[in-house]
């Protein structure tokens, strides 16, 4: 298949459903269970050492009504919040057994506890993660949260999960994270031969398919990029950043880049490509997933590391990939996001790189004003 | 009856409203004196769940950004701090207790109650809020001070407790950050010491215990929203210190007495609720007002619970200082409990303390607080039959509050409330004869 054929066939299984991909793999599965994941991170290898499958549970997209969620969410609250509600209230998430949320904000912690209360066929986890980085104590703390768990997961799955399992699915999720960070090099090299479309779209499949398929998946596809050898066109060149959790909808990263952008990084689906480095899976894994949260995970919106500052993570980003501007995207309502803008912004007016705040909701269907944004700056870069 | 109540304006007016604000006047010089003459060092600290008695045993002066907030916008100057942030970067759509706390910061750091002084120690007690996390992550990029953040495993589990290992952790941090203070101090730590705060502070808290117990009687001694704000300043502020003490001593025997002759806030008491979420503070009075004129009298609130649950029998221990703070932070007051823990708080409330109804005062900046109220509503309304009312409007910000929309909600609720009361007894007196 040709990267096209393959971005075309899985961009329309993500504007159709993705979940019901998922809900087909379980009917195709007799006795296996499926596990939601909502943003940012999981450990999804504790999951998947369980045999069961875990899925991506990422926001209704722009497609999903919201009819019921929104008297229960007030207006000032994020959409996905509201949108991941409403799946479950018009029965759309039904093919789960479980679902887990992590303590990433307000409005996803309180959203656990409403799932608790209304879906009570749901195994409903809930991680927290900590937020002091700095202490020797913190990695015995996440082991035994992971720990937790995985006894959960043992008795949802009727079956133990052994190191060995473990160090399999850590392993190959290594793999597919590997062949993530692959794409993600040759756009940041090559931003004419991948775009950011393709980079997301392909990415995105493999939140709701088993990992192993979306490794063949990722290897044509990186195939395919390699082939391709375009000329570069009159753009320039930005890190995106802000939408590690809601994400936006697939026609306005489009329109970004069609509006004279090359994005040579993002954070979109962050927690499916958390780690830069592979997670060691000899000795012991519920420890080396533990420690590499706290030492090897990427920076975030959701993650206050106070050994770093996050504002020079993205300075950095800037300088290494040799992009000359930032677009901030982030989603409306976002809290972590709003707040990083503030830390974000003061930093690059020092640092003289120019940016450019943008807010999305998932539900939108209009992309003129983003567009028309865009472009104006994209033209006082280009002519300055 | 509601025609002639329409012009009920109430205040607790009491002793301990003269002591409470000579006290909280003692604690602003205190802060205004460390800015302004360098006496003393700072340590700021969030007001849920607060290891203050930690800070206390070093001499270090607990400073509270977000009291600074809530007395920002009492005394209704918070408005220009809020814009000046939103200016350089903070959302509309942020919490407004941090943009009015980072716009003053960014000033002289002079405000009509005090000088705050900048920080030695920024000790971001990580209780339940994530945007205490960016708060402090962000007055640390500012002042370029030392940053703690010390981090509180939320209450997840079904039991409603934390584990073995949750409370080992935050141990361990407390141990970390002794040491951090006897480094910024120069003191080595005073165990003795810590142990004579942390009894203070038991004390303290098994008097405020008593104290919210007494809203159990007809009529209520007090108002337990109104009037408890009043109260908890000095559980915040002076939580830990002989003052501290001596105020609640005081409250105690004032509310006890009130109960024993039968007084309440408002001439006639017609209606008990319970309200959740925190209050307007830019309109605290007004807002007041629009339930007295009803005779309602919050009888128990939540948001006097943020900084600690003691009445459900949590007591801090001198013999065990530090468990007993992590186990205050960890698992008794609101903000670390999950949102099924406070429908249960409330609904006990409703009961135990005989209530008629419940107000939600959905804030937006707070969405600890108020994200997923509307579920709520739904809980206690269709699933327990208590009469709901939710109202929104903010805890900082005065541009959203709408006080003649919130007047058309209280009242129709309270008209409501009062038809069925009526109903009620009529059908009550009918049944006797
Ligand atoms: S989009 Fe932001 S506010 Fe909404 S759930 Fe995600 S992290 Fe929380
Ligand atoms: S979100 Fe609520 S608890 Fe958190 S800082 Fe703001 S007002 Fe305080």
């Amino acid at each position: 298949m040709s990267m096209d054929e393959m971005v075309t066939r899985y961009r329309e299984i993500l504007e159709e459903s993705p979940l019901e991909q998922a809900a087909k793999w379980k009917a195709n599965h007799p006795g296996s269970k499926v596990i939601g994941c909502y943003p940012v991170y999981t450990p999804v290898e504790i999951i998947h050492a369980a045999g069961m499958l875990p899925v991506g549970i990422i926001g209704g997209g722009n497609r999903l009504e919201i009819a019921h969620a929104d008297s229960r969410f007030q207006s000032f609250v994020c959409s996905i919040v509201k949108s991941t509600l409403e799946l479950g209230l018009t029965g759309k998430l039904q093919f789960l057994d479980g679902i887990v949320f992590h303590s990433i904000c307000d409005p996803a912690r309180n959203l656990g506890s409403v799932f608790k209360r209304n879906f009570p066929q749901l195994l409903v986890e809930y991680i927290h993660f900590p937020q002091n980085m700095a202490s020797p104590h913190t990695v015995n703390y996440l082991a035994a949260e992971y720990q937790k768990l995985k006894t959960s997961y043992e008795q949802l799955a009727g079956r133990p999960i052994t190191d060995e399992n473990l160090r399999k699915s850590i392993h190959l999720y290594n793999e597919q994270r590997k062949l993530m960070r692959e794409l993600y090099r040759i756009r940041r090299e090559t931003p004419q031969n991948l775009s950011t479309l393709e980079t997301y779209i392909l990415t995105r499949i493999g939140t709701f398919i088993p990992p192993e398929e979306h490794i063949a998946g990722l290897k044509q596809a990186l195939a395919a990029a390699g082939q391709r050898d375009e000329r570069p066109k009159d753009r320039i060149k930005v890190v995106l950043e802000g939408s590690f959790c809601e994400q936006p909808p697939l026609e306005l990263i489009e329109g970004l880049e069609a509006a004279g952008c090359y994005i040579l990084d993002d954070d979109f689906l962050l927690g499916w490509r958390f780690f830069e480095q592979d997670i060691p899976s000899e000795g012991d894994p519920i420890r080396n997933l533990a420690s590499a949260y706290i030492n090897q995970s990427v920076y975030s919106g959701v993650k206050h590391d106070t050994r770093e500052r996050k504002s020079k993570h993205l300075i950095d980003k800037v300088k290494e990939t040799g992009a000359s501007a930032v677009v901030i995207l982030a989603a409306k309502f976002c809290e972590p996001a709003l707040f990083d803008y503030a830390l974000y912004r003061r930093a690059l007016e020092k640092e003289g790189i120019p940016h450019l705040y943008l807010e999305f909701e998932e539900k939108m269907w209009i992309f003129d004003k983003a567009k028309t944004e865009v472009e104006t700056f994209v033209e006082s870069m280009l002519f300055d | 009856m509601a025609k002639t109540a329409e012009s009920v304006k109430t205040s607790y007016q009491g002793q301990i409203h003269l002591l409470q604000k000579e006290m909280m006047g003692n604690y602003f010089n205190q802060l205004t004196r460390c800015a302004e003459q360098g006496e003393g060092k700072a340590a700021y600290m969030l007001i849920s769940g607060n290891p203050v008695e930690l800070m206390l045993a070093f001499d270090l002066i607990p400073v509270y950004p977000e009291i600074n907030a809530l007395q920002l916008a009492v005394k209704k100057v918070a408005l220009p701090f809020i814009l000046k942030a939103e200016e350089i970067g903070y959302s509309m759509d942020n919490c407004a207790y941090v943009k009015a706390d980072v716009g003053m910061f960014l000033g002289d750091r002079k405000t009509p109650f005090a000088t705050i002084p900048l920080p030695s120690l920024i000790l971001c007690n990580y209780v339940g809020c994530n945007v205490y996390l960016q708060w402090f992550e962000h007055l640390a990029e500012y002042s370029d001070g030392t940053l703690y953040n010390l981090d509180i495993p939320f209450m997840r589990d079904p039991s409603g407790k934390p584990s073995p290992e949750d409370v080992t952790y935050v141990v361990r941090q407390l141990e970390e950050i002794i040491e951090l203070c006897e480094k910024i101090t120069g003191k080595k730590l005073d165990y003795a010491k810590l142990q004579r705060i942390v009894a203070l502070s038991g004390e303290t808290g098994e008097l405020w215990s008593k104290i919210k117990s007494l809203t159990k009687h007809v009529p209520s001694p007090f108002d337990a929203y109104f009037d408890s704000v009043t109260m908890m300043a000095p559980l915040y502020c002076l939580r830990g210190t002989e003052d501290g003490l001596r105020f609640f001593e005081a409250a105690y025997k004032e509310m006890e007495e009130k109960a024993r002759l039968g007084m309440g806030p408002l001439p006639e008491e017609r209606f008990r609720f319970v309200i959740e979420g925190p209050p307007p503070w830019p309109y605290l009075r007004a807002f007041r007002d629009l339930f007295a004129k009803w005779g309602a009298v919050a009888v128990a609130s939540t948001y006097s619970t943020v900084g600690g649950l003691w009445e459900f029998g949590f007591k801090h221990d001198s013999n065990r200082p530090l468990e007993s703070i992590a186990s205050h932070m960890l698992e008794w007051n609101l903000t670390n409990r999950n949102f099924l823990q406070r429908y249960d708080q409330i609904r006990r409330y409703v009961e135990e303390w005989s209530a008629d109804a419940l107000v939600i005062h959905s804030v937006k900046s707070c969405r600890l607080f108020s994200a997923g109220q509307g579920d709520m509503r739904e809980y206690f309304t269709k699933e327990l039959g208590i009469p709901t009312l939710l109202v929104e409007s903010d805890i900082e910000d005065p541009r959203y509050f709408s006080e003649a929309q919130m007047k058309n909600r209280i009242d129709a609720f309270f008209e409501s409330l009062e038809h069925k009361k009526i109903v009620r007894e009529a059908s009550a007196v009918g049944g006797k004869t």
